[in-house]
């Protein structure tokens, strides 16, 4: 498994594995939304919480559909199947090494974006907690959407379809404890309600993903 | 005898030809006294003027568009777990006639809170909901359309409806959370007032939901018919060109 781990993580860095496009893209909302909204410090202030939010979360689908879709194709993906490993866990571990190399380093540079949208002064620390507790959710929910696509060919817009609606619990209490962040008001109940989100996907997606995956692989 | 009989098609086939002739001339009965009797005979409410009729069709379509969903729901298990092809037909007939009464729900609420809210939408935890229920709709669809194999669509959309369904759940809680709406709590089945709604519009909305419920199982009736048909025509094709 940590074999595993090391092999998605390292295709994802080395060259033609689609790392950093997701950074970029984050980068590119935070520029472009002051660009349409105007420069005034206070709506950027107002609305910076659900952009950085909407932001991760675009740049999260980026890269979902690599998830499953290479190692399908050549062939890897049935010698995973029929692996001593379970399948599941296979799920899990795709999913991890995907959230090491988009959902951690969006969360890292989120805090530099949230300048360049002027995020208020207490709202950062939340605006980093809420990005950890809440962009593992995204990478094992996307998996599972890339699990359910992976024998479509061009399934990319499919599976935004189907991935973002899944999203909207993740996106409101993530957004929401940034928002009582900023505001200095009291962030448990909606952090709470992201992890439990965040942990329930963990514990049951993999599953659901891995019954798609022999769907697909039959 | 038992309830899995009705899923080998040739009997599903039989008994739904003799019953849906039945259950269209009911569904058209329902709803034609159930509408004309709320559009014309019942009177305009003191406040709300005429627009109060649009219950009659805002309420039942509603309803059914949750319920559709959970048909499909059951639909998908009972796939999932006894492998009846025509109960994967069935979830997969329902979902754009739960995606349509998704709609009407969502363009006669918006026709009514135009003049009474002032606003054709308003980012209310009911409104989204149905707005996300009709985007989980569109995914359900899009997926039955994508993927080639029958047997592999059928089982990859089962299992979408279960995920879907948890997340839909969770998705209105959020939204319940996230804003406080405008939209009135359900008043049909409230228990211990006495008469929530004035019994003049209460009858005939009964007949209308009744009607509504008829108009789906007909129509899931008729287009898994018609899905069994097209299954059936394309084994046939299939087995000339190996021949």
């Amino acid at each position: 498994m940590k074999a595993l781990l090391l092999r998605d993580v390292r295709l994802a860095i080395r060259a033609g594995g689609g790392f950093g496009l997701g950074l970029a893209f984050f980068l590119l909302v935070a520029v472009l939304v002051p660009l349409g909204v105007g420069p005034e410090p206070a709506t950027l202030a107002k609305i910076a919480p659900g952009i950085l939010w909407v932001g991760a979360l675009l740049a999260c689908l980026l890269s979902l559909d690599r998830i499953f879709a290479l190692d399908f194709e050549d062939g890897s993906l049935d010698l995973l199947a029929t692996a001593p490993i379970p399948l599941e866990g296979v799920v899990a571990i795709k999913a991890f090494a995907h959230w090491l190399v988009t959902g951690l380093p969006l969360t890292l540079v989120a805090p530099v974006l949230a300048v360049l949208l002027n995020l208020p002064g207490p709202g950062y620390l939340w605006l980093v907690v809420s990005l950890l507790a809440g962009t593992p959710a995204l990478s094992v929910i996307g998996a599972f959407g890339a699990a359910l696509v992976v024998g479509v060919k061009r399934g990319g817009l499919l599976l935004s379809l189907l991935v973002l609606p899944l999203y909207v619990p993740t996106l409101i209490f993530g957004a929401e404890v940034v928002k009582r962040g900023a505001s200095g008001t009291e962030v448990s109940v909606p952090l709470l309600l992201l992890a439990g989100i965040t942990a329930g996907a963990v514990a049951l997606l993999p599953f659901a993903a891995a019954a798609a995956l022999r769907v697909n692989l039959r | 005898m038992s309830l899995w009989e009705y899923a080998n098609p040739k009997k599903f086939m039989q008994v739904s030809a003799g019953v849906l002739p039945w259950m269209a001339g009911l569904t058209g009965l329902c709803l034609g006294v159930g509408l004309i009797w709320g559009f014309f005979f019942t009177p305009d409410d003191f406040r709300q003027g005429s627009t109060v009729k649009i219950i009659f069709l805002h309420v039942p379509s509603a309803m059914m568009a949750i319920n559709a969903w959970v048909m499909m729901l059951v639909a998908s298990l009972i796939w999932l777990v006894r492998r009846h092809h025509v109960s994967a037909l069935a979830a997969r007939a329902a979902a754009p006639v739960g995606l349509t009464f998704t709609a009407i729900a969502l363009v006669t609420g918006a026709l009514w809170g135009q003049p009474m809210w002032g606003t054709w939408w308003a980012w209310d935890p009911r409104l989204t909901a149905f707005l996300i229920l009709a985007l989980f709709y569109l995914g359900y669809i899009a997926l039955w359309q994508a993927v080639e194999d029958p047997d592999t669509a059928a089982d990859l959309t089962a299992v979408m409806c279960m995920v879907g369904s948890v997340f839909a759940l969770l998705s209105r809680y959020a939204v319940k959370f996230w804003n406080q709406g405008l939209h009135q709590d359900s008043t049909i089945l409230k228990v211990g007032e006495k008469d929530p709604i004035a019994p003049v519009f209460y009858v005939p909305l009964v007949v209308c939901i009744f009607g509504f419920v008829l108009l789906f199982v007909a129509l899931v009736l008729m287009r898994t018919r018609t899905e069994i048909r097209a299954r059936r025509l394309s084994a046939l094709l299939a087995r000339e060109r190996l021949a």
